[in-house]
């Protein structure tokens, strides 16, 4: 059915419907089609933002269909209901809230067995499910037929077939929805029967627990989480049972009875139980009209991109590419914005009168905001592939590729990409952490990633190399380069050892069937993110370049960033502070301004030796800062630029993900500390074997 | 990892064990072998599976319950995680993880 065809079935607005709203929670598994349902249903009428006090995405949309303004509240991708992982919590939470009005349970109709797993627990916990069998086409391709109408009636909730790629079936979503919100009476669905044992348990507790007769969970549905050793279940029901605490020794009494009688931990004997009943459940509803299953292409894609020799050539190559148009094709569309931006800046430099203002706007605000925000090309570009590659399904495979190395490291598989990122530029990088499901992984990685060079310490690494080590150069960056890399993987294990002492997240990981990417999808994908970096880190990185820029100018009147200004008094203050790595204040105003964006180090160190060659007279700044460094405080120096400090825009984007200045403070006082203690010890070092 | 999950062993010779149970079916038994030590293209029904707490949910929610055919396609290149094929999808591990669930060949399946 086309989007006009939908159009025309839409009723007219009789009066009081006109302000209906529905509060809509969209679940799902990973990768069941419910983004694209998502997507499909709002448009472009949605906002991306974070749910209250955690850092895991939270979508909403609105959608207006048959006069019934639907408020459709995105779930994180779960698999089940327990209380683990910050997702599942956050979705439990918003479902048993009490104010959605209907769930609609988004189910990979080619993957029915496990998909329903989720279903049974949704089912249970006794609001109006509308069931979605999405992607019905590529099921029956696979000759397999469901027969949807009898699914319904054995679990006594309605089940719609579609596809949410083309937007079949949606409206019919929509519409069971308002129908089975209105119905007061509607029959409770089939739930999970569980072993006869365990059943009988249940019933006995649901009476000795006393729970009050409107109880906003369903009692049934408290017991058995509880009993599979949920706590958080535990601690709702001691709160709902009359009994109070005293509930908590009867359900710990019920559960070693079972467990004894069992022979089998209790959570395995429930989850075994739901996926029998899905089993059976399945054996009524599905017709193999195939024989047997014939190959799909997502394995004759597997057989190549995991093959035993090829799989890491072809993920490399892969990774070059995004490389390579992120940074490469990026790197042209950034500069064509540069040049749009210094045509600016030229032109209010001739039009506006000397003065602060323009200092401000031309020095301060374009060369700060507009330094960063040429990235937005690369950010845009990389997003795009990212998003190509997690949609179509490859990013697992990569994850499953890489995971041997980055588990070697503290990290999870999927860190992989992310930090290999980092050497173009660490923010659409921390940006592509979000790609890790776990929250401590993801946390790691962005603590690990600011240690990976980015291609903007270059310029750093090629005005001293190509003073100093003419001869080595290439050898001399390719050893920061390693040692950044060698330090994160040194940061990661110890962070992991310490800080994040609690266990390593699973690798149990869905390895999903290839799917083309719609282009819808991706670009809203982009859109997401490059919002993300325009409104976020742009706010920040104006305030900090105006006090940068006013340290640098201010008292008003000296040369900018010149020794009488605050800055160059703050460098002053710090001299005896990087004396030990043989450094002088120039060397630390470079760094403070560094901060701002690593690129200004070299800009910073031409002006402040560019004043000292003209008294001098010597023939150029690379020749001043011959005369100022020697090889060996030219590599410390190189040194303490690849670790000091994120830049502003890093940082930025680290509070942003991390959602906590507690780890934005952390990781830059940490690569502070490390680039300190590494700088002091490459210059010890090096003087004692005399090469100072 | 590996510790963590040798911590989760059932039976006498780990005190941290909730209830001190022990399974019913003991992972020496005859013809019970570790998914991990499954060659690609085995195929092996799950008798048992040794964890608890976080992965033992994320495997059971997975579909890893006991009397599970499970099919192993593939493994990572250097010893990295294995790929099975589980109720119809497919579903990777690391071979620490697959190292706690017990499969024995047949299609044996008892409640």
């Amino acid at each position: 059915m086309s989007q006009d065809q939908l159009k025309t079935t839409e009723r007219p607005l009789s009066s009081d419907e006109h302000t209906r709203e529905l509060l809509v929670a969209l679940a799902g598994n990973p990768n069941s089609g419910k983004t694209t349902f998502f997507n499909q249903l709002t448009g472009a009428r949605q906002h991306v933002g974070n749910w209250p006090g955690v850092t895991v995405e939270r979508k909403e949309g609105i959608c207006e269909r048959f006069g019934v303004r639907f408020r459709i509240v995105d779930l994180p991708g779960i698999y089940s209901l327990s209380a683990y992982s910050q997702e599942e919590i956050i979705a439990r939470d918003f479902l048993i809230s009490g104010g959605v009005d209907v769930v609609i349970n988004v189910v990979d109709a080619g993957n029915l067995e496990r998909n329903l797993y989720l279903t049974m627990q949704l089912l249970e916990l006794g609001q109006p499910v509308v069931i979605a069998l999405n992607m019905i086409d590529e099921a029956e391709k696979r000759g397999r037929h469901i027969d949807f109408q009898k699914m319904s009636h054995l679990l006594d909730v309605p089940v719609v077939p579609t596809q949410a790629r083309i937007g079949t079936g949606l409206d019919e979503v929509l519409s069971k929805a308002i129908e089975i919100a209105a119905d007061r009476n509607r029959k409770q669905p089939r739930a999970t029967r569980y072993h006869p044992t365990i059943e009988s348990e249940i019933n006995a507790l649901e009476k000795a627990l006393h729970f009050p007769q409107h109880c906003p969970l369903p009692p049934r549905w408290l017991i058995v989480k509880s009993l599979e050793g949920d706590e958080d279940a535990l601690n709702r029901l001691t709160i709902w049972s009359a009994d109070g605490q005293a509930a908590r020794s009867k359900i710990e009494t019920a559960r070693k009875h079972l467990e004894a009688h069992l022979g089998e931990s209790l959570d395995a004997v429930i989850a075994h139980n739901r996926y029998g009943f899905i089993e059976g459940l399945l054996h009524e509803v599905v017709t193999l009209k195939a024989p047997r299953e014939i190959a799909t292409l997502t394995e004759h894609i597997d057989q190549l991109v995991l093959h035993p020799w090829l799989g890491i050539p072809i993920f490399l190559a892969l990774v070059l590419l995004t490389f390579e148009l992120t940074f490469g094709v990026g790197g042209i569309l950034s500069h064509a914005l540069e040049r749009q931006i210094s045509a600016l800046a030229t032109y209010l430099t001739n039009v506006l009168p000397a003065g602060p203002v323009r200092s401000l706007l031309v020095d301060g605000i374009l060369s700060g905001v507009g330094g960063v925000l040429v990235f937005l090309p690369n950010i845009c570009i990389m997003f795009a592939a990212i998003s190509f590659l997690e949609s179509s399904g490859y990013m697992a495979r990569a994850a499953f590729l890489m995971d041997r190395l980055m588990h070697a490291m503290g990290l999870h598989g999927k860190s992989f990409i992310p930090m290999l990122m980092g050497f173009g530029c660490n923010v659409p990088a921390i940006m592509a952490t979000r790609t890790l499901e776990s929250f401590q992984d993801r946390l790691l990685t962005v603590l690990v990633l600011p240690l990976m060079s980015c291609s903007a310490r270059l310029p750093i690494y090629i005005l001293f190399a190509g003073i100093f080590f003419p001869k080595h150069g290439a050898l001399v960056v390719f050893s920061l380069y390693l040692l950044g890399i060698l330090l994160a993987v040194l940061s990661g294990k110890l962070l992991r050892k310490t800080l994040f002492s609690d266990t390593m997240s699973a690798f149990v990981m869905e390895l999903p069937p290839y799917r083309l990417p719609t282009l819808k999808g991706t670009l809203l994908d982009v859109w997401d993110r490059a919002w993300i970096f325009l409104s976020k880190a742009g706010t920040v990185i104006l305030a900090a370049s105006v006090i940068i820029w006013a340290l640098g100018s201010l008292p008003w009147g000296v040369a900018f960033g010149s020794e009488h200004s605050i800055a160059g008094k703050i460098g002053k203050l710090l001299a005896p502070i990087v004396a030990p790595l043989g450094l002088d204040w120039r060397a630390a105003v470079a760094l403070l301004f560094g901060v701002a964006a690593k690129e200004i180090v070299v800009s910073t160190l031409r002006i402040l030796y560019s004043t000292q060659y003209a008294t001098a007279g010597a023939s150029g700044v690379e020749d001043t800062i011959s005369h100022s460094f020697t090889p060996l405080t030219a590599y410390t120096f190189m040194v303490v630029s690849l670790i000091y400090v994120p830049c502003i825009a890093t940082i930025a984007v680290v509070k942003r993900e991390t959602g906590s200045w507690k780890w934005t403070a952390f990781v830059t006082s940490y690569t502070l500390c490390l680039a300190y203690v590494i700088g002091l010890l490459i210059y010890t070092v090096g003087r004692l074997l005399g090469l100072g | 990892m590996r510790s963590e999950n040798n911590s989760d062993l059932p039976g006498p010779e780990n005190k941290r064990w909730r209830h001190g149970l022990e399974y019913g079916r003991q992972p020496w038994r005859e013809g019970v072998r570790r998914l991990s030590d499954l060659q690609p293209g085995e195929s092996a029904v799950i008798a048992h599976i040794r964890c608890r707490g976080r992965l033992g949910e994320r495997l059971a929610e997975m579909g890893l319950t006991r009397g599970t055919v499970v099919e192993v396609l593939r493994q990572a290149p250097f010893g990295g995680p294995i790929e099975v094929r589980v109720r119809g999808y497919l579903l990777s591990l690391r071979r620490c993880e697959a190292e706690n669930i017990f499969v024995e060949s047949g299609s044996v399946k008892n409640n």
